[in-house]
């Protein structure tokens, strides 16, 4: 066999063949193992993954991004990274003294922006979404400063709804990273949470969010303020929330 | 409930129930610290070993973890406990059984397996180096069959997993072909679908059972959907070989995954009835994983590894082809890093093996775990030493659908490679017979040569 025979092969099969698929196929052998080239791909696609885990959220770089929108930071319970990670109960709570912080009103929403387990994620596609989705909502609607939180999973809303009294919580979070895309954002609708009460169940999930690959930003908005709409309208979201639109779905693993 | 006691370093420790106990005995890991019961020092662990070595095999008779009332799981234990089996072991204390596992033959675990409960084989685990749960495993062999024969000594089958994220046939087909020329799929062709509609888990059947007949493969496929679907689609006439199914250790965590032990049953017999099977009859898959209770709320204080073993009790009733931990699928919350995972990895296989299940794994992380490919080649190379059934195995080791990372093919290709491992009997024969096997019983490397299985793709593309 020659290496122009093998490249022939490569061009008529497997090229027209990953077409139809993202998955690693027709990766060749040196021996039992993979070749070098596809060897190292794999690891610069989960070196990306491992990085986008931990790397350090940076509240400046979405605050900058949302160009004047008034921000409140906050941390959750858990107190490092490593914590984060084996503690999801300490995730969902937010630091007492942060609370406090918090300023109570009347809000029909707040958007919170949370690294979850992707700062690049949030990076790079929060800002963007708190202000698509707001840009559809009815001016009408007090909106709260967006809260900006660190090591905070999903239910972290709950607390930060609860606390300043918004009718309901939008958490824009960073997805699990898969080694084909470590930069996901999840949306995730709760109406009126309580903490320790509200499951899953009673959430309204968007996932994959991640132009240019994944949903676009005018994409989600728009099935977010939708899903928004008809949340106040019901007073619920969750499976209680039937909606027609193809891309709702109900929250099954937040992060 | 009794209380169990010890005295280490001049400390006194005291542990409330033997549930406590074994929590407490458990190497760390995360889920058990998340679920508020592991030793709270790394002296309070090992004092929890001293006193687990001296509780007698009949005390985990006498006193369940999850009470006999409220859990159909520890019904089952104890009403199909087999005393005849157990005699052999009956009485000797925790510390006593690892040393007789240790010295045990394979003719002897074969026999003792209908009397140990989970329980049991989870206590002395805990008492058990990495090496000594290698040691015991590999001299256990649960043979099954269907169309091809799983677990014979010096045999390791893998399920080809061509997994897509929107069950898109075509990509399916691309991912099944570039498996099959990597020699895989002796234990399984499955698939985890995107969803669990019966018509997208029909079509992705068919479309198995087409490539099987077609090319007349001696291997079984599996959509892994969950058990109602397999019901409704078996009635309705749809190709379905293995009835699947993910199973936990208690009745809530089976609750929380929609299934009964009574479904269960049903399930099995209306899989048993189709006759599918050329060398053997078993027909069911089950998946479990540890911290799947705890995820679900419904662990009873149990620790997670206890609980696990416990599923291996609700798989037994069914006499599956092929059971496997997922070992480190759900997360770094449950088990953190390589060391946790490979220790949980070897535990689950040799709990499920003295039980006399047919035990592989899919040995795998997440990304937020703290692990990556070597320590899958640690997990894999420890498991094929220790005689694992069978592994799972993707593309490149990196599952699109499900966002995590396994096994590859060409792990697979390693392993055998270097432990003179060979495919399930019927499928090497096979594999010879397309011409994929070489001279030394290799899976040859077809990837330069226009292979005639070759034809699944170039339809694909026509």
């Amino acid at each position: 066999m020659t290496l122009s025979h093998v490249a022939s092969v490569e061009r008529e099969l497997w090229l027209p063949l990953r077409r139809h698929t993202q998955a690693r196929i027709g990766l060749g052998r040196a021996g039992s193992g993979l070749p070098t080239h596809h060897r190292l791909e794999l690891q610069a696609a989960h070196a990306a993954a491992r990085d986008a885990v931990h790397s350090p959220f940076e509240p400046d770089v979405v605050a900058a991004a949302l160009r004047g929108e008034p921000t409140v930071r906050v941390r959750s319970a858990a107190p490092d990274r490593l914590t984060y990670l084996q503690r999801p109960d300490l995730g969902r709570r937010l630091d007492p003294a942060d609370r406090a912080h918090l300023p109570v009103g009347e809000w029909d929403v707040v958007f919170v922006v949370a690294d979850g387990l992707s700062s690049r994620a949030v990076h790079e596609h929060g800002a963007a979404m708190v202000r698509a989705t707001t840009a559809l909502l009815p001016t009408a609607w007090q909106v709260a400063p967006v809260v900006l939180a660190e090591q905070a999973r999903v239910a972290l809303g709950d607390d930060v709804a609860s606390a300043m009294g918004a009718a309901m919580v939008v958490v824009f979070v960073g997805e699990r990273p898969g080694m084909s895309a470590a930069d996901s954002l999840g949306a995730y609708l709760t109406y009126r949470p309580k903490p320790g009460v509200t499951t899953d169940a009673d959430r309204n999930c968007l996932s994959n969010i991640r132009p240019p690959l994944g949903m676009a930003y005018e994409t989600a908005a728009g099935k977010l303020a939708g899903l928004m709409g008809r949340a106040r309208e019901l007073g619920a979201t969750g499976v209680a929330l039937k909606d027609d639109s193809d891309a709702q779905m109900l929250a099954s693993d937040p992060a | 409930m009794s209380t169990y006691t010890s005295t280490l370093g001049g400390h006194s420790y005291r542990f409330g129930s033997l549930a406590r106990l074994l929590a407490a005995a458990s190497p760390e890991r995360s889920g058990d610290r998340l679920a508020g019961l592991a030793a709270a020092s790394a002296q309070e662990r090992v004092a929890a070993r001293w006193a687990l070595a001296d509780v007698p095999l009949t005390a985990f008779l006498a006193e369940p973890v999850i009470p006999y009332d409220t859990d159909d799981v520890t019904r089952l234990i104890l009403d199909t406990h087999d005393t005849g089996a157990f005699a052999a072991v009956a009485g000797l204390s925790v510390g006593g059984f690892r040393e007789w596992l240790l010295a045990a033959d394979s003719g002897e675990l074969a026999a003792v397996a209908p009397g140990l409960t989970p329980e049991m084989v989870a206590a002395v685990s805990k008492l058990m180096g990495n090496a000594d749960l290698v040691a015991v495993a590999r001299k256990v062999r649960v043979v099954t069959a269907f169309r091809s024969t799983i677990g014979l000594p010096g045999r390791l089958a893998t399920r080809l997993q061509p997994n897509h994220p929107t069950d898109d046939p075509a990509g399916v087909a691309a991912a099944l072909l570039d498996g099959l020329l990597l020699g895989s799929g002796d234990a399984v062709i499955g698939i985890n679908p995107a969803t669990d509609s019966p018509k997208a888990v029909r079509d992705l059947l068919e479309l198995l059972d087409g490539v099987i007949q077609r090319y007349a493969i001696p291997t079984q496929s599996c959509v892994l959907s969950h058990v109602t679907t397999s019901m409704d689609l078996m009635a309705a006439g749809a190709p379905v070989d293995l009835v699947f199914q993910s199973i936990a250790g208690t009745q809530a965590a089976n609750a929380s995954f929609g299934v009964t032990l009574g479904l269960l049953d049903e399930a099995y017999e209306a899989a048993k009835g189709l006759g599918r099977g050329t060398v053997g009859s078993n027909v069911m898959y089950f998946e479990t994983g540890q911290g799947s209770a705890l995820s679900a709320d419904a662990h009873h204080g149990v620790d997670q590894q206890t609980v696990e073993a416990r599923a291996y009790a609700v798989a037994r009733r069914y006499d599956p082809l092929l059971v496997n931990t997922v070992v480190g699928f759900i997360g770094p919350e449950y088990l953190y890093d390589g060391r946790q995972i490979l220790r949980a990895a070897l535990e689950d296989h040799f709990c499920g093996k003295v039980l006399g299940l047919p035990m592989g794994l899919d040995i795998c992380y997440t990304n937020h775990a703290d692990a990556d490919d070597d320590d899958i080649a640690t997990m894999l190379t420890m498991l094929g030493v220790a005689g694992a059934s069978f592994v799972i195995c993707t593309p490149g080791g990196d599952d699109i659908m499900l966002n995590y990372q396994s096994a590859s093919y060409h792990d697979a290709l390693y392993l055998r490679e270097v432990l003179g491992l060979r495919p399930a009997p019927e499928f090497e024969t096979w594999l010879a017979s397309i011409g994929l096997l070489g001279e030394g019983g290799e899976i040859r490397d077809v990837s330069g040569t226009a292979h005639p299985l070759t034809a699944i793709g170039r339809e694909l593309v026509a």
